[in-house]
């Protein structure tokens, strides 16, 4: 018979209906997949009893693709068609990956494949054909999706995949993508720090502010994380995109043909070598010696001790270097090492017994380690899937996502209309009516902005659109609704439509839009320095428009009733009126412009009594009482 | 009448029992549905209710809710491993036929 799970009290799921759902750990090295069973949160190993997945996918002639440790095993021999790190160029183009001429691959540009991608985006020559940076990753995906459904015995309902803090839009669409095509039923994109905490239970812990240290194999990631009311944002991220373990396994080597006087190596050797460095490395964690041994193609022979001193003194500078990320992310988080109340320890390359040191003394406290660092943020992953797949009953936590900026749209003066405030737990979606300025207006320009700045000039703008066939109307009447929408992955949709007539524009704010992290930090900074400054500009703003309005009314007035209504006394008055206003407009005063508007306002009161007069007998003329009476 | 558990599927509950940081002890039932009519039930136990009726097996506690008692009674719970999957085998006398995978029964 089947093998039956425990569930939550009153979850038990129908014959054939259990909600399996995995978290996908889907790394630059390794990629990892976990799931909650018996309420435990655990990693599925392949058939080899190995948890870890290597992020390595090949290509071959017969059309074949090999994932993980086979492909990894052949890298050196067909490095062009063995794609390793693929998670680099994740909605990358080929200018921003930078120096390719390193790298084995043929990289081409995505405009001349005719694929349909966007141009400017990269995408590889492999033997089997060009591949895009999300089939790669699909590939991954799909070794995982299939290996849990193995291990889970049924169809995956979905699955959280993890990704870096700092991932833009693009780059959390092509993880998206990637997932799709693997077939894989996304149910949310999760920062991969965010996963590390919910791992550790941090979720449930009291509110406050946490590290998480990231050293991975191949790149350092330190994020600043605050917990309030059950959801996390993520404060400031900084990091070395180059800087890992590998690099603590290069110290190693380095150190072995210094001593033994040996110059450049072949491939061979460099791996044997390098293979034997990472071993020691990993003997070291808890042993104070080591000893390394090796034969070289050529018939030296290697065998060195290592202690665990002389390897803290080689690789010292090394740890040095992820101290001053942590010092900048604190910085722009605006944060003091205190204020810290946890630090999580994340990738293989925290056992180290050094680099957990170095963080203990710089957060003055011990960093939390309990878990395997390798697994923690799949694991969390997991525990996130499993409440979003509707296996955890519902007065229990559902973490949320946050937006991090404010998303508003520009009114009339260039100022701000917030429509979803930061912090707002997404998804989430609101809606705003606005209106005609101008009589007989037919289309509107809907800008979309993101930023806490009241003035549009200072926020960042996202997309523009224009919604065209408005009726005519006069001005004020149109009805026209704003829905911004932001999906759970964070992409925002925005639509217009005017009410009476139906007629409706929308746009999807495209990849390529996102920010780092760092400048959302930035531009928060900027709100809270500006905010007095915001509000006197916004104030003055508002003025202006008013002032506007007033004198463009009064002009229309007196160019229509001025001379049958007004003697030229008073029609001078009027005009001296909107002289002065016109005056004050020039300054930035906004106190100024509000008296001379209030002014001109005093001083048109009787006009503006005798034209409604007129217009209403005008409006009468040629009728009787009678076809008024009803 | 009872309900029996493996020493090996005592030992994992006692671990996500542990893990899970509550709960008493393991509630074991029958509902209908599914395609051969009833279908088993296993969940955490985080308190006993009205009418439980409770075994204790290998320091398990398991509670039945009486009326799932005749369809399960003398069964036993394992813990197994099959290929990459690995949960809780239902070893259950009454049962005389079930659907391909087990997963629901008939007695």
């Amino acid at each position: 018979m089947a093998l039956l799970q425990i569930s939550e009290p009153g979850l038990s799921a129908a014959p054939h209906q259990h909600r399996l759902a995995v978290g996908i750990d889907l790394g630059t090295t390794n990629s990892l997949v976990a799931t909650v069973r018996n309420g435990i949160s655990l990693v599925l190993n392949d058939e080899d009893g190995r948890a870890l997945l290597p992020s390595v996918v090949r290509y071959t002639m017969d059309g074949a693709v090999q994932v993980g440790a086979d492909a990894q095993a052949v890298q050196s021999e067909d490095p062009v068609n063995t794609i390793v790190s693929v998670k680099r160029f994740m909605g990358r183009g080929l200018a921003d990956v930078g120096d390719v001429t390193n790298l084995p691959y043929r990289f081409v540009d995505a405009a001349s494949t005719g694929s349909g991608q966007a141009p400017g985006m990269l995408q590889l020559r492999t033997i089997a054909g060009i591949k895009s940076p999300v089939e790669v990753s699909a590939e991954i995906l799909n070794a995982l999706r299939i290996r849990a459904e193995q291990s889970l015995a049924g169809e995956l309902v979905g699955a959280v995949i993890t990704v870096p803090a700092y991932f833009d839009d693009a780059q959390r669409q092509a993880t998206k993508d990637a997932a799709k095509l693997a077939g894989l039923n996304v149910l949310r994109l999760l920062n991969e720090p965010t996963a590390a905490a919910i791992a550790y239970g941090l979720d449930n812990a009291s509110e406050g502010l946490y590290a998480v240290y990231d050293l991975g194999g191949g790149t350092f990631d330190i994020s600043i994380l605050k917990l309030s009311k059950g959801v996390f944002e993520v404060l400031a991220t900084n990091g070395d995109s180059a800087l890992g373990g590998d690099d603590f396994d290069h110290r190693i080597y380095c150190w072995l043909l210094e001593k033994n006087h040996l110059s450049a190596l072949g491939a061979h050797d460099t791996r044997l070598l390098l293979t034997r460095a990472r071993a020691a490395k990993e003997e070291l964690t808890d042993r104070t010696e080591t000893r390394i041994t090796a034969v070289l193609s050529k018939g030296e022979m290697i065998d060195a001790e290592l202690t665990q001193q002389d390897f803290y003194a080689m690789s010292q500078n090394l740890v040095a270097r992820t101290l001053q990320p942590m010092r900048r992310a604190l910085r722009d988080a605006g944060l003091s090492v205190e204020e810290i109340k946890g630090v999580v320890m994340v990738g293989g390359s925290t056992r180290m017994p050094q680099v957990q040191r170095a963080v203990a003394e710089f957060f003055k406290q011990m960093p939390l380690t309990n878990l395997d660092p390798d697994k923690v943020v799949a694991l969390g992953a997991a525990i996130q899937a499993n409440v979003l797949a509707g296996n955890r009953s519902a007065d229990e936590w559902l973490l949320l996502d946050v937006s991090p900026l404010s998303l508003g749209i520009e009114t009339m003066g260039g100022l701000t209309e917030k429509i979803i405030p930061r912090n707002s737990t997404i998804p989430t979606a609101r809606a705003q009516e606005f209106t005609t300025f101008k009589d007989g207006q037919t289309a509107m320009s809907v800008h979309v902005v993101q930023g806490e700045r009241e003035l549009v000039s200072d926020c960042r703008s996202l997309a523009r659109f224009e919604l065209r066939g408005i009726p005519p109307m006069v001005a004020g009447s149109a009805r026209i609704r704003v829905t911004y929408q932001i999906d759970a992955d964070g992409l925002l949709s925005v639509s217009a439509r005017e009410q009476s007539s139906g007629v409706e524009a929308h746009i999807v704010v495209k990849p390529s839009y996102g920010l780092s992290d760092a400048e959302v930090a930035r531009m928060l900074q900027d709100s809270n320095l500006h905010a007095r400054d915001d509000m006197q500009a916004r104030a003055l703003r508002e003025q202006q428009v008013e002032a506007n309005q007033l004198l463009e009314a009064v002009n229309n007035a007196l160019e229509q009733d001025g001379d049958v209504l007004l003697s030229q006394k008073e029609q001078g008055r009027i005009r001296v009126g909107m002289d002065a206003l016109r005056t004050t407009l020039q300054g930035a005063d906004h106190l100024a412009i509000k008296r001379a508007v209030s002014q001109l306002n005093d001083a048109t009161v009787a006009f503006a009594q005798a034209r409604m007069d007129k217009s209403v007998s005008h409006a009468l003329t040629g009728h009787n009482i009678s076809e008024l009476d009803h | 009448m009872s309900i029996t558990l493996t020493e090996n599927a005592a030992k994992h509950v006692q671990n996500f029992l542990t893990n899970r940081g509550k709960g008493v002890g393991l509630r074991v039932g029958v509902r209908t549905s599914g395609c051969s009519g009833m279908a088993y039930k296993l969940e955490f136990a985080d308190a006993a209710e009205g009418e439980d009726m409770q075994f204790v097996s290998n320091g398990v506690t398991v509670l039945v809710n009486p009326q799932s008692l005749p369809y399960i009674d003398g069964m036993e719970l394992d813990y197994t491993r099959e290929g990459l999957n690995e949960g809780f085998k239902f070893n259950n006398p009454n049962v005389k036929d079930a659907c391909g995978c087990g997963e629901s029964f008939k007695v």
